[in-house]
């Protein structure tokens, strides 16, 4: 014992020497390669572009694959940039007959607006085998049976690759695939309203589809021509849609309108490749900055730089500007990108905090109540990084998404519905009372900001201070808004004919009811807190919880009183959340999943929106916009909630990490310093053996009484 | 022996049929092929049409259980159950509802779940049974009652708070170990600190039920004509009292062996280890009937397979069990 002892400080004084810490949980990196780690908590479940849509999935697919548009990096309001075209998309007028029409046309006489993409020439796809051709100039490895294929069980069985340059087809063979039943693509129906012919399009392959012995097999979609899609040339293709919608531009930012080639398509239909996940959806071909190197979302996505890749540079900026140091670079900066599976929060902070994922978060800042308190504290200024942060020189990066959460009253309801000024009153009444600011401080740890209107910050329309606060529910005093007391909701809630919360025909007190789903509802201390919102004037609030397939069920009919909804925008465009107030967008009208929860109907805010929804953004445009956000104010459909403004943090190695609401191609703009790191991960992750010794000496200090107390026992004698 | 167990699988099969038929009418209780589409597509821009191309590419489309619009031998094998259940039987899983091949996943996943489980099981059946053989060398005495005590505080707590303790300490504070992850070139990295606390957690548990075991057998003659013909307390215990107390402790024991396979639901989640646990739960969260019906299939297969291999380990524990 004393021996152990006397080596003890020995063995401590020791771990201050390790040359590598224990606790990486990262793969080792090749000598001069420039990783980035990070993390991703849902599993992708489509990498394909005619099928991805959700956000998480975009932290890959948008990295992989090149639309025609992008956003640029820095600007703010969002500007379209071109990404793979010359130059912005042509738009040109046409009547119903065809005939080009000037750019000054009326609106009604526009039949259709015929957008005209010519593409940069030399742009490479990443090496892949679909492209891979013998000396005959025969694709290696488009094969007609399953017996041809059946020693590749994965894609990087195949020894050979090849690329192909970018070209108009591309395009048009993608927008094709989305009127492919077979695809399952989720803005099918969408397309079907605006680019022309689009439905016969979907019509005449799912014909030639029901005549097919397997209807999966490939078609060859090149076969198939309609009005609205046109390839001019090589690197020149158009695209026409129904009427007038500025808004369509957005779409070609988007993941949907990006190039697939035939020659992948048809390789990825080889017979029996489905069988082993060799898919589209599970291997994407792109032009992009990086290609998926390694796809298993059970535990780790890699994505390695394209050796292909265009020229693209970083956005020009002025030596004033942080960002200086990187103006015009070539991008990207990194080799690889690592991304591991973390679905529990704490790991995931615990591993940034230890310096082993260079950011908190990708489409999550994974700041939750858990590590709130390690990352922030309040100071004299507000909110701040506490000192153990700012002795890591932790980065804070906010992030305002185009977002809104709200509450929505269903106004076919016979209770709070209805457009009469007494129905208008309860809701009004309510709207005070149901204080969201308290809610985002409470239960949101503070990241999130009040709304006053439907229209998130960053978007036209949205308007900052006095101009922009909803004098329905506030008041303006010492330049801030000040919620309106609750005796004027209560006075409001008099007028709509229930004094003290009771009704003043029965005298029964008003129960109000709030659908949510059951996991919305595992929270007791936001019912509670829900609860006391209402009680404030006297209401009674019951909540009818039921499964999410139900709830949406519930929604859809129309069999809701209030509930909880949230909006995350595909464009930054006023119109992609005024919408949601249009009144033929109504989810009971058309017993669908539509966009208008609340089934909010008024004929002056449909009318209003169907002029800007045609409109350029201008300040006739603005204009309208102001008067429909009014009107939205007084009828009080939606008590506004907030808009999220997560705080992203970013290891001090990590540079370029502001972050955009819309676009999620930003992979290729992150800079590492791999020196800074290695330093820092050595700092943070000494290991601490002090413990196990203990632990050891501990285990010792029981069993040698027990040894001796059996020894003892053995010799004891009768 | 074989006659016992060619019996044994033909009645696993309408066992099996019995389960496929209860997890399918639980899940369709709650999830119409209508609110799996849904689930699928998103909420964004969908229209009938989509749901019904949805359903019709993945076999929905169909009635549940008797298609009434068929006749013949089609009112029943042209209908969603028949479609998916019986191919469960030849172990084609088909692909899960985002398109992958379900066989490949099963696969791919299985060894993760092995390399925690089955260390996780040996380590912790070795534990326990050293553990409860010690406290009754000691039993009657204050050391006895005192590791009773211990025993059951370590099972009165909480599996994840042996987690969340374990992950704060060693991997947080101590930086010993990767708080979580799996990287199939060095998985012991990562599967220390879970075997740890596996066991650990498992202690209380297994110790107090073997502890019972053993003791009763310890009261027996066999055991006092040994102590009187001068066996030590080591030798007894191991050479005599353990392999008596086999048979409680293999009815327990064999039967979770092949589960094994099946990975552990909470710790995968925790650790991030992508073994089948883990894999079970994302199915379910994400309403995809295919992984839900593969994986229940599979569990019961082998949850048929232990029972089997406790019956026959009986024969090898107890030369006197004959089975007929």
């Amino acid at each position: 014992m004393r021996r152990i002892l006397a080596i003890l400080p020995i063995i401590i004084s020791t771990t201050g020497c390790i040359d590598k810490p224990w606790n990486n949980p990262n793969p080792t990196a090749k000598a001069g390669e420039i990783v980035y780690y990070s993390s991703f908590s849902l599993r992708p479940k489509h990498l394909d572009p005619a099928r991805s849509y959700s956000t998480d999935e975009g932290l890959f697919v948008d990295q992989i694959y090149e639309p025609p548009l992008q956003y640029h990096y820095l600007k703010r309001p969002y500007e379209l940039i071109p990404l793979t075209l010359e130059s912005m998309p042509r738009e040109t007028y046409l009547d119903a007959n065809g005939k080009v029409l000037p750019s000054t046309a009326a609106t009604d006489s526009i039949a259709y607006t015929r957008y005209t993409l010519t593409l940069k020439k030399g742009i490479q796809y990443q090496p892949h085998p679909a492209f891979a051709k013998n000396e005959d100039g025969q694709y290696l490895y488009h094969f007609d049976s399953e017996h041809e294929g059946r020693q590749y069980t994965t894609l990087y069985d195949f020894e050979e690759t090849g690329t192909k340059q970018l070209t108009a087809r591309d395009y048009v063979y993608q927008i094709k695939r989305m009127a492919d039943p077979k695809n399952l693509s989720p803005i099918k129906s969408l397309l079907e309203t605006y680019i022309v012919e689009f439905s016969d399009l979907n019509k005449q392959i799912k014909f030639s589809r029901e005549n097919l012995k397997d209807k999966n097999s490939w078609i060859d979609l090149e076969d198939f021509n309609i009005a609205g899609l046109n390839i001019v040339n090589d690197y020149t293709y158009e695209i026409t849609i129904n009427g007038l919608y500025p808004q369509f531009k957005y779409w070609l930012a988007m993941r949907f309108f990006s190039p697939l080639p035939k020659e992948a398509d048809r390789f990825y239909h080889n017979p029996g490749f489905k069988k082993k996940n060799i898919s589209l959806d599970w291997y994407p071909v792109g032009t992009a900055a990086f290609m998926l190197t390694k796809n298993d979302p059970n535990s780790e996505m890699v994505l390695e730089r394209n050796p292909n890749f265009h020229e693209e540079r970083f956005p020009s900026v002025s030596e004033s500007s942080k960002f200086y140091r990187f103006s015009e670079k070539k991008l990207p900066f990194i080799d690889k990108a690592i991304f591991r599976l973390e679905k529990e929060a704490l790991p995931l902070f615990t591993k940034f905090s230890q310096g082993y994922y260079d950011r908190s978060g990708e489409t999550h800042a994974n700041i939750g109540s858990h590590s709130f308190d390690q990352v922030f504290s309040f100071g004299a200024d507000g909110i701040e990084l506490t000192p153990d942060m700012q002795e890591k020189n932790i980065q804070l990066e906010q992030d305002e998404k185009p977002a809104i959460y709200y509450t929505g009253f269903n106004m076919l309801d016979p209770v709070v519905g209805g457009y009469d000024e007494k129905s208008r009153k309860l809701r009004q009444a309510i709207s005070i009372a149901y204080n969201d600011q308290e809610y985002v401080d409470i239960f949101a740890n503070g990241q999130g900001k009040e709304a006053h209107s439907p229209i998130p910050p960053g978007i036209p329309g949205y308007q900052e201070g006095v101009k922009g606060y909803n004098p329905i529910v506030f008041d303006w005093e010492q330049d801030r808004p000040i919620r309106k007391s609750i005796d004027y909701a209560k006075e409001l809630l008099a007028k709509a004919g229930y004094p003290n919360g009771r009704d003043e025909k029965t005298g029964k007190p008003l129960v109000l009811y709030i659908d949510m789903s059951a996991s919305s509802s595992s929270s007791t201390p936001i019912l509670d807190w829900k609860r006391k919102q209402f009680e404030k004037i006297g209401i009674q609030l019951e909540f009818r919880i039921t499964d999410y397939n139900r709830f949406k069920e519930k929604v859809r009919q129309g069999n809701t009183q209030i509930f909880s909804w949230g909006w995350l925008a595909d464009y930054p465009d006023p119109e992609n959340f005024l919408f949601l107030l249009y009144g033929p967008n109504s989810s009971a009208k058309c017993a669908c999943d539509s966009v208008n929860n609340t089934n909010y109907d008024n004929p002056e805010f449909n009318a209003l929106y169907e002029k800007i929804k045609v409109m350029e953004n201008s300040p006739k445009r603005l204009k309208l916009i102001e008067k429909m956000v009014e009107i939205s104010r007084i009828d009080a459909p939606w008590i506004f909630g907030y808009t999220p403004q997560e705080f992203y943090l970013n290891n001090q190695w990590v540079s370029n990490n502001k972050r955009h609401g819309v676009a999620g191609n930003l992979l290729k703009y992150t800079h590492i310093d791999p020196e800074i790191r290695e330093k820092n991960q050595m700092k943070y992750n000494q290991p601490n053996i002090a413990p196990l010794i203990a632990g050891t000496g501990l285990f010792f200090a029981l069993i040698i009484p027990a040894a001796t107390a059996y020894r003892r026992r053995q010799k004891e004698t009768i | 022996m074989l006659s016992y167990i060619i019996r044994r699988t033909l009645y696993a099969i309408p066992i099996l049929i019995g389960v496929n038929i209860l997890t399918f009418v639980l899940f369709f209780v709650i999830n119409s092929p209508d609110d799996m589409a849904r689930a699928h597509l998103g909420d964004k821009y969908i229209t009938e049409e989509d749901i019904d191309n949805w359903k019709i590419q993945k076999g929905y489309d169909k009635p549940l259980f008797i298609n009434s619009s068929e006749s013949g031998f089609d009112k029943f094998s042209e209908t969603i159950f028949f479609n998916n259940s019986l191919k469960l039987f030849v172990f084609d899983f088909g692909q899960a509802d985002d398109g992958r091949n379900i066989t490949a996943d099963i696969k791919q996943r299985m060894w993760p779940s092995l390399a925690f489980a089955l260390p996780n099981f040996i380590v912790g059946l070795v534990i326990n049974i050293c553990v409860a053989l010690l406290v009754i060398m000691f039993r009657g005495t204050k050391l006895d009652q005192t590791a009773v005590a211990i025993f059951v505080s370590l099972l009165s707590i909480s599996y994840l708070f042996y987690i969340i303790v374990g992950q704060y300490f060693f991997a947080k504070t101590w930086k010993l170990v990767p708080i979580s992850g799996y990287l199939p070139s060095e998985p012991w990295k990562f599967l220390i600190l879970p075997i740890l606390i596996g066991v650990i957690s498992g202690i209380g548990q297994g110790a107090r039920l073997y502890r019972t075991f053993f003791l009763e057998e310890a009261g027996k003659d066999y055991a006092r004509t040994a102590r009187a013909k001068g066996v030590t307390e080591i030798q007894l215990l191991f050479k005599h009292i353990l392999p008596n107390a086999l048979i409680p402790i293999l009815t327990g024991v064999v039967v979770v062996i092949p589960i094994l396979f099946m990975g552990a639901l909470v710790m995968e989640s925790f650790f991030g280890i992508p073994g089948l646990g883990s894999y079970m739960l994302d199915a379910i969260r994400s309403q995809d009937f295919a992984i839900v019906r593969s994986m229940v299939f599979i569990g019961s297969v082998l949850y048929i397979i232990g029972l089997i291999l406790t019956d026959i380990s009986y024969t090898w524990a107890d030369p006197r069990v004959r089975l007929s």
